[in-house]
């Protein structure tokens, strides 16, 4: 809602600066989005009179104009436009003038013929759009006069964003309304009363959607003169409330929306066949709209029609048929209430948003309709003349709005915002807003709230009303209490920011990435998958929900590998997007790692990251479960990953996660120039892990063993480590792989693992015989199974 | 030369070969030379035996006394030669110690889950409890259930991504609250942290970000309670006694609705670029729970009141650390990243 300060201050004028009177409708819940000057900057600029008008003798395009207005008499004027003519007034800046964006008018001489000022298109002093010729004014503006006096350009716009509850205050008489609310000062609006009427014609008018709309005001003028002007002073009200002037009709309507907040439409009574029907679309119906476009009629939309067509999209705009136009001579008014929620929704599902649509999806004043009649009728009577004929009013009483009482219990005051006010306070605040105060008793009170607040239904919109008014800031802050009580909280359960920190201490930095991205990358990582795909998408590159946390991390690192960055170890954690039967949203944490397994250092250590530098990292946050038994890792299969050199993560027998390395042609796709290592992991399978439980130490000697043998190059080392310790028996405290190593001197199908062995026993010394049965028993146990031989 | 000579002569013999000693073989040489059981100091005391029993106490005693003397002072150089070695040894292993430390690095948690953490504490140390839900979410949840009906012209305040016509991606977390009310009965305290989306992308928008949505339900929670809650929030988190102010406002879950401005910490309340030169900088939206919310999660609003706040995090992060564009939080750029 945006709105001339002056105009305002003609219906409510309390004694406030502007700045002030914003600051404080904008902490009434008004908020004030901005104050702006209602013309550009400019001096020297009088209403200039052209006196004559000649050919210029060297340039077909210019004219040689006589201006009256300078003080000092009629000067001679260079100029381009094709409408300057004898007898027009027109801005004349004068030599010495200074224009908006700082130009100043200097003496000139254009193709050997001097000039002494400029004559200015309206575009020119940045009061409007018109652009294409000089700006002619009224005839009766007075020669000389300054423009700026003239135009009473000493003003500002105010712009209010309001909230979609204030609809009452879409006008300048509610934005009065409330900052005389506000000010206790008295709010006075122009006289409106009832306008004669000259004839007695009328249009039948039935309103066949009853609960669409109750109440439908109409009236026929006669014999208007369309090609009349509309006044300077409404021109530049609409302009400065961020309307175009179109014609005086349509002016008058939008100047009437403005001021009293109702939206009303007149058709051109010739147009018309037979009386107005109020009724939903019919099948198959369409209409072509005031801007010209047509479009198919959506079931349930209210429609204003005659006998025989749709005339117009209730309440949102009207059609081009029946528009008033330069030929039109008798015009139909209407000015009627549509229900909020036959509006809502319906501007929007044909692509429009109108000054109407906004309103009455919002609520106009279902009072409202004969006064802005009146008051329209008025005003085209004094610009184009005419014969009105009476003021036809329907209305459905079943179906209006029902009167909305609220009963107000005095210790809900107290209760709800924590500060007392009197009782005198309580009704003098409500009443000043416009309630009734209906009843009284010893609780509280009753109140009818006034017809153009439909945001007031229940006690707690008037307790806003009574903090809004009071004012928030004058109500203290104050500490609540709580009856504490300690929640449980398992010991078994790691949350998420735990393993966070891990990472964190392993040198990870924390990406946060769209939970959107491309479809391409989704299916790079997830070629099965048909992902959530979002109905209204910002772009193609967010268009698809992700099913893995991995390529948004993988972009990241494209990122910051463009901008020199040549390592990087990277997680994110949040939500993937499992699409099928029933969508799994799912807490994810994963990882990436790139470039060398060190920051650049001193020591030289420059060896690049590989696959067990990730892994022991993913143990190290599966360790801190306290039940890292429970964990193992499978060769795996992904499409994005290294064939191999990747691995389930197993909790059981269940895969929650998955490691490795890039595959080389999506590394080749990202354009990575090394390979890359990620991990991805399902939160919700590590959240729950163990409380440790003690178990006694030995007081007896470890023994060591170590085992160095040849097996095939294929067998895994969680295989061996099973059979092992399978083999090895319950004295086996440890054990650990100490050296893996394939190549120069051994076969190629066999690699050389040394194993580790360490022995203990609870309750006694082992001895000598005992260990080595142990070490037989795993030998045998390795040579059988893995075709194993001692080095 | 007699006795009396000879033990003196040997005894500074020996005294001198001491401190001419230079390392440790040299001076454990005099101490056999001297001291040993073939030494010369001990050869006097084997002649004691020639002498008379009146002379050899005396004497003796002057023997040993010598020997002491020479044994101190044979300590006291091993002693200093021993250091001497040990600081010759340790300068040779002396390094520079401002080199930097091998290892991994450290990381850092994002500047937003920095905040995030940050808020999270300040509400958890007054025994509020963290919820969470679905991004994807149904309208219900979304919209219906905290009083926006389809069509609502609140409904315009959000540009709401579609999964499809009843599902969205939540565009604020305040759909945990109706969530965490259907499950749990009051009082509830409780904060909801988490990814929200709007289909809105400029300089100042970004189509994914963070809010954190608080919820207080008791007997007798009143505005001013709401008042006191995020005035102290507020100067907790900018340390600061910052001042705040509540400026009435609209959101259909909340009778009566605020929306808190906070003084701009750039220009400290005198309009700069930060503020667009009013001063004030909108850094929240709260209210008292709408009986309608209530009724949907089927708490008795006769007996129950509550309050509710959503915070955005960037703007949080934004003001804390200075950051001066929102766009920078998801480049992820570790040269942004490492300095929090």
């Amino acid at each position: 809602m945006k709105f001339s300060n002056s105009w305002l201050r003609e219906w409510v004028n309390p004694e406030l600066t502007t700045q002030d009177l914003a600051d404080q409708i904008t902490m009434a819940g008004l908020e004030v989005e901005g104050v702006e000057k209602v013309a550009g900057d400019f001096s020297g600029v009088v209403v200039g009179e052209i006196v004559t008008c000649e050919q210029h003798p060297d340039a077909d395009k210019l004219r040689v104009c006589k201006v009256a207005g300078h003080p000092e008499g009629e000067m001679q004027v260079v100029c381009g436009a094709s409408n300057a003519r004898i007898g027009i007034k027109v801005p004349f800046a004068l030599v010495g003038a200074k224009l908006p964006g700082g130009v100043r008018i200097k003496r000139a001489k254009l193709r050997g013929v001097e000039s002494f000022g400029m004559l200015c298109a309206q575009a020119e002093l940045e009061l409007g759009e018109g652009g294409d010729g000089i700006w002619e004014l009224p005839e009766m503006a007075p020669t000389g006069t300054d423009l700026y006096e003239y135009l009473e350009l000493d003003d500002e716009t105010i712009e209010v964003d309001l909230t979609p509850n204030r609809s009452d205050c879409l006008s300048v008489a509610g934005i009065a309304r409330e900052v005389g609310v506000l000010n206790r000062c008295t709010v006075q609006g122009p006289e409106i009363g009832p306008v004669s009427q000259q004839n007695d014609q009328s249009l039948p008018v039935s309103l066949l959607a009853e609960a669409a709309c109750p109440r439908y005001v109409g009236r026929v003028i006669r014999n208007i003169d369309i090609k009349a002007q509309t006044p300077l002073w409404m021109q530049e009200r609409l302009r400065r409330g961020g309307l175009r002037s179109i014609d005086p009709v349509v002016d008058v309507t939008n100047y009437v929306l403005l001021e009293l907040g109702q939206p009303m439409h007149a058709f051109d009574l010739e147009k018309l066949s037979g009386g107005i029907k109020v009724r939903m679309t019919e099948p198959g119906e369409e209409l072509t709209l005031l801007d010209s476009q047509k479009v198919k009629l959506q079931e349930g939309t209210l429609l204003i029609a005659d006998e025989e067509k749709p005339l117009a999209i209730a309440g949102i705009m009207g059609g081009l048929d029946t528009s008033v136009t330069g030929d039109t001579q008798h015009l139909f008014l209407e000015s009627a209430f549509f229900n909020p929620v036959a509006i809502a929704g319906k501007a929007r599902s044909y692509g429009l948003h109108t000054d109407s649509s906004h309103r009455f999806e919002r609520g106009v004043d279902y009072r409202l309709q004969e006064k802005a009649v009146e008051r329209a009728t008025q005003l085209l009577l004094d610009i184009v003349g005419g014969e009105p004929g009476p003021v036809h009013i329907r209305e459905l009483s079943e179906t209006m709005p029902a009167e909305r009482h609220i009963t107000l219990r005095r210790a809900r005051v107290q209760q709800g915002l924590g500060v007392t006010l009197t009782d005198n306070e309580i009704v003098d605040i409500l009443t000043r807003l416009g309630l009734e105060k209906i009843d009284q008793n010893e609780e509280g009170w009753t109140f009818l709230a006034p017809s153009f607040r439909f945001d007031l239904a229940i006690e707690a919109d008037l307790l806003e009303e009574l903090a809004r008014v009071y004012g928030y800031n004058r109500i203290p802050g104050e500490s609540f209490a709580a009856q504490l009580e300690i929640a449980p909280r398992p010991e078994s359960e790691t949350a998420q920011r735990e393993f966070e920190q891990i990472l964190l201490a392993h040198g990870y930095f924390e990406a946060i990435t769209f939970s959107f991205i491309d479809s391409d990358s989704a299916v790079l990582f997830d070629p099965q998958a048909e992902p959530v795909a979002l109905q209204n998408p910002i772009s193609a590159e967010l268009a698809v929900m992700r099913t893995s946390l991995l390529p948004g991390l993988c972009k990241v690192l494209q990122y910051n590998l463009n901008r020199q960055q040549n390592r990087a170890r990277l997680f994110e954690t949040g939500l993937r997007f499992v699409p099928g039967p029933q969508l799994r949203q799912e807490q994810m944490l994963a990882g990436l790692v790139y470039g060398s397994r060190f920051a650049e250092n001193w020591t030289g250590n420059k060896d690049a990251v590989d696959f067990y530098d990730i892994k022991a990292d993913v143990e190290a946050l599966l360790a801190h479960t306290g039940a890292s038994e429970e964990f193992h890792f499978e060769t795996a299969k992904h499409p994005a990953l290294h064939p191999g050199q990747t691995a389930k993560i197993m909790r059981g027998n269940c895969e929650m996660g998955i490691i490795g390395a890039l595959h080389p042609q999506v590394q080749k796709k990202l354009a990575l120039r090394k390979p890359a290592f990620v991990f991805e992991l399902s939160l919700e399978a590590m959240g729950k892990g163990r409380v440790p439980v003690f178990s006694p130490l030995s007081k007896f000697p470890e023994v060591r063993r170590d085992l160095a043998l040849l097996i095939d190059a294929d067998v895994p080392a969680n295989s061996l480590v099973k059979a092992t310790v399978a083999a090895a028996g319950e004295t086996l405290i440890d054990l650990k792989i100490f050296d893996v190593y394939q190549g120069k001197g051994i076969d190629l199908n066999r690699k050389s693992v040394a194993l580790g062995l360490t022995f203990q026993h609870s309750s006694r010394t082992l001895n000598d015989e005992e260990i080595n049965a142990a070490i037989e028993a795993v030998v045998g146990k390795l040579e059988e199974m893995y075709n194993a031989s001692l080095r | 030369m007699d006795r009396v000579e000879e033990l003196q002569l040997l005894t500074e013999q020996a005294l001198g070969l001491v401190k001419r000693a230079d390392d440790l073989a040299v001076l454990d040489q005099v101490r056999i030379d001297y001291l040993g059981k073939k030494g010369l100091l001990t050869a006097l005391l084997k002649g004691l035996g020639r002498l008379s029993a009146g002379e050899r106490p005396a004497a003796g005693a002057k023997i040993n006394e010598a020997t002491r003397l020479v044994q101190d002072k044979i300590n006291l150089r091993r002693t200093m030669l021993e250091q001497e070695a040990i600081d010759a040894k340790l300068a040779l292993e002396t390094i520079d110690v401002t080199l930097p430390g091998r290892g991994e690095e450290q990381g850092n948690a994002h500047p937003i889950t920095r905040t995030l953490k940050r808020v999270e504490a300040f509400f958890i140390s007054i025994g509020f409890s963290i919820e969470t839900g679905p991004e994807i979410e149904q309208d219900y949840y979304n919209f219906e259930a905290l009083n926006i009906p389809a069509h609502h012209p609140a409904r315009a305040m959000h540009d709401t991504f579609y999964i499809d016509p009843a599902t969205v991606l939540r565009t604020h977390t305040s759909s945990v609250q109706i969530r965490t009310m259907e499950k749990k009965s009051p009082p509830l305290r409780i904060i909801c942290p988490g990814r929200v989306y709007r289909c809105d992308s400029d300089v100042t928008h970004s189509p994914m970000f963070h809010q954190v949505e608080g919820l207080v339900i008791g007997e007798n929670i009143s505005f001013a309670h709401l008042k006191g809650c995020i005035d102290q929030f507020l100067r907790a988190f900018f340390e600061a006694e910052v001042p705040v102010r509540f400026r009435p406002s609209y959101f259909p879950f909340t009778e009566p609705s605020a929306e808190v401005d906070i003084q701009c910490t750039a220009c400290g309340g005198e309009g700069c670029r930060v503020c667009s030169g009013s001063g004030w900088l909108e850094i929240l939206g709260c209210g008292m729970v709408h009986p309608n919310v209530f009724a949907a999660c089927d708490i008795d609003s006769e007996r129950y009141s509550g309050f509710a706040f959503g915070v955005g995090i960037e703007r949080l992060a934004m003001l804390r650390y200075g950051v001066n564009d929102l766009r920078l939080f998801f480049d992820n750029d570790l040269r942004f990243l490492k300095q929090f």
